[in-house]
């Protein structure tokens, strides 16, 4: 399996984004991501994997295969789910040192981060940092 | 009433946009908007009487003193409080309940019970059970039946020679319940317990008499009467007061300090340590005084108007389920839309314009009970109109299009 690297699929969901001219469009696209996302592993929901600092139930789970990490994760709020999405897509399939060191500025640039209320916004910093916390995790017991 | 048009003049924030859409603001449960005559109170205190109060010779100190202990007196006279110094500025009603919770400790061994009810406010529970684990005191809970209401019978069941304090709010912030306190009193004092009354939801939507209804204590908070954040007060009768202990050390508060024993003042001072709020004090008083200058009745039927616009223009939406339904409500509904998730709801509502709240609102036993997640919470205050009802309702529909 061919990854593209995280800077370029930041550019790709950026220039995604650059299609809506209305907010209406960007939460539709959202929810829709949201709608799609797999269904969740049911073993996998468990205390453990909750992620703090969102307003929703928020469950991420890593797992390592040859060298690369691989995220699922789900919640009990759309909205929540289509953010998640978003963040599999960028992260998940990546090697644990690419994944610590990726610079994150597609939040800014989709022009989410004004539209998303703080406390959604809080809980997004708080994925994106169990995210990096898994790789850190799994990139030093390599 | 006079014109609500007129009224939200009186509002600056009321004419602003969110989104280039106007702002509907239905969150008033959390805090209310506050009028300019509160604002330029406060404006007024800083620009031209700005100075410690009750220690100070000079004119501005007199001023400051002045204004400070006028908020006193309104307040005694709004709420009906026989003594002037039964009226104690606090932070707020969390900084009022602490201030009983702990002074509380000497006076409560392991055989007592307080009781609270399952629809307070997280406020209204966590200090007493704070104060159950250090002197290993019993809490009990009144349980609440499915429409939101108290269960008056069980709570006549579990008053006992033991029981020393019930704990319990006016009005519940998440289902809008309007409690029967005056029989809730009655059946405690006949038991010799004493009672206090958290206020937070009651105070800005009917007047009520202290006095009349024998209450022990009672705490409220400006931020939710029209008047500023982080300023309140508790009310206690004096010899209850008396018997409780400092809450803070400090300036203030002392009638004199030497290293061997130091004084404390008399009421109202003992509980009012350091330098406080004097611009959030003398803008409540402004508050009060404004809104009785609305009039409490006008607000109670006008609100009142609004609460059932609301809910029958709500019913008409398919999926929608409202948490508390009791027959004495203010204008709080709790609702949750088929099966989406309340933060879902809540922040599309913001991005029309509407703010409302979304989550547990710090009553997470009430919503145990229902077994949901949260609810969106609507709540309305007397300067709300119909069409921003109108305005809301339409919103929710596209939201609950968008959520499919």
């Amino acid at each position: 399996m061919n990854v593209e690297n995280i800077e370029s699929i930041q550019q790709e969901i950026i220039n995604e984004f650059d299609f809506f001219d209305e907010w209406s469009e960007k939460y539709q696209y959202l929810i829709d991501l949201g709608k799609n996302l797999p269904t969740f592993n049911e073993i996998n929901r468990v205390n453990e994997n909750i992620v703090k600092g969102c307003q929703s139930n928020v469950w991420l789970h890593a797992e390592i295969i040859d060298d690369k990490i691989f995220y699922t994760a789900d919640s009990d709020a759309i909205i929540s789910k289509g953010i998640i999405s978003i963040l599999i897509s960028v992260f998940s399939g990546q090697k644990p040192e690419d994944i610590i060191t990726a610079k994150i500025d597609f939040i800014d640039k989709i022009g989410l981060s004004n539209h998303l209320s703080l406390t959604r916004a809080n809980g997004l910093l708080a994925m994106v940092k169990q995210i990096k916390i898994y790789a850190m995790a799994y990139g030093s017991k390599k | 009433m006079k014109d609500v048009y007129k009224i939200r003049e009186d509002f600056p924030i009321l004419k602003k946009k969110i989104n280039d859409t106007d702002l509907v603001y239905f969150d008033n449960a959390a805090t209310s908007q506050t009028p300019k005559q509160v604002i330029q109170k406060i404006v007024d205190y800083y620009e031209q009487y700005n100075s410690n109060i009750h220690r100070g010779l000079h004119s501005l100190s007199a001023d400051a003193t002045n204004q400070y202990e006028l908020s006193r007196k309104i307040i005694q006279k709004h709420f009906g409080i026989k003594n002037n110094h039964e009226v104690i500025f606090t932070s707020g009603t969390t900084h009022g309940i602490n201030i009983v919770s702990s002074g509380l400790e000497s006076q409560i061994n392991s055989s007592d019970e307080l009781i609270v009810s399952e629809m307070e406010h997280h406020s209204n529970i966590v200090p007493w059970q704070i104060l159950c684990e250090k002197t290993d005191a019993k809490l009990k809970v009144i349980p609440i039946n499915k429409e939101g209401s108290l269960d008056i019978d069980t709570f006549k069941t579990m008053l006992n020679k033991n029981v020393k304090f019930v704990f319990i709010n006016h009005v519940s912030n998440s289902l809008g319940t309007i409690n029967p306190i005056e029989e809730i009193i009655e059946l405690a004092h006949k038991n010799n317990s004493k009672v206090l009354l958290d206020g937070a939801q009651g105070a800005a939507h009917f007047k009520i008499n202290l006095s009349e209804i024998n209450v022990d204590y009672y705490v409220a908070s400006a931020h939710k009467l029209c008047g500023p954040t982080g300023v309140g007060f508790l009310y206690g009768k004096s010899e209850l007061l008396e018997a409780l202990p400092p809450y803070q050390g400090g300036g203030e508060m002392i009638s004199s300090v030497t290293f061997e024993k130091t004084e404390y003042a008399d009421l109202p001072y003992k509980f009012e340590a350091g330098t406080p709020n004097i611009s959030g004090v003398i803008g409540f008083g402004a508050a009060i005084d404004y809104m009785n200058d609305i009039g409490f009745d006008n607000i109670e039927s006008y609100e009142q108007e609004l609460l059932k616009y609301a809910t029958d223009r709500l019913k008409e939406i398919p999926g929608i389920k409202i948490y508390g339904n009791a027959v004495n409500k203010i204008c709080i509904i709790s609702f949750n839309l088929s099966s989406h998730h309340p933060s879902d709801i809540g922040s599309i509502l913001d991005q029309f314009g509407i703010a409302v709240r979304t989550g547990q609102h710090c009553t997470q036993p009430v919503m145990d009970y229902y077994n949901i997640p949260g609810t969106v919470r609507v709540s309305l205050s007397f300067y709300n109109t119909k069409s921003e009802i109108d305005l809301f309702i339409d919103a929710l529909e596209k939201t609950s299009n968008m959520l499919g």
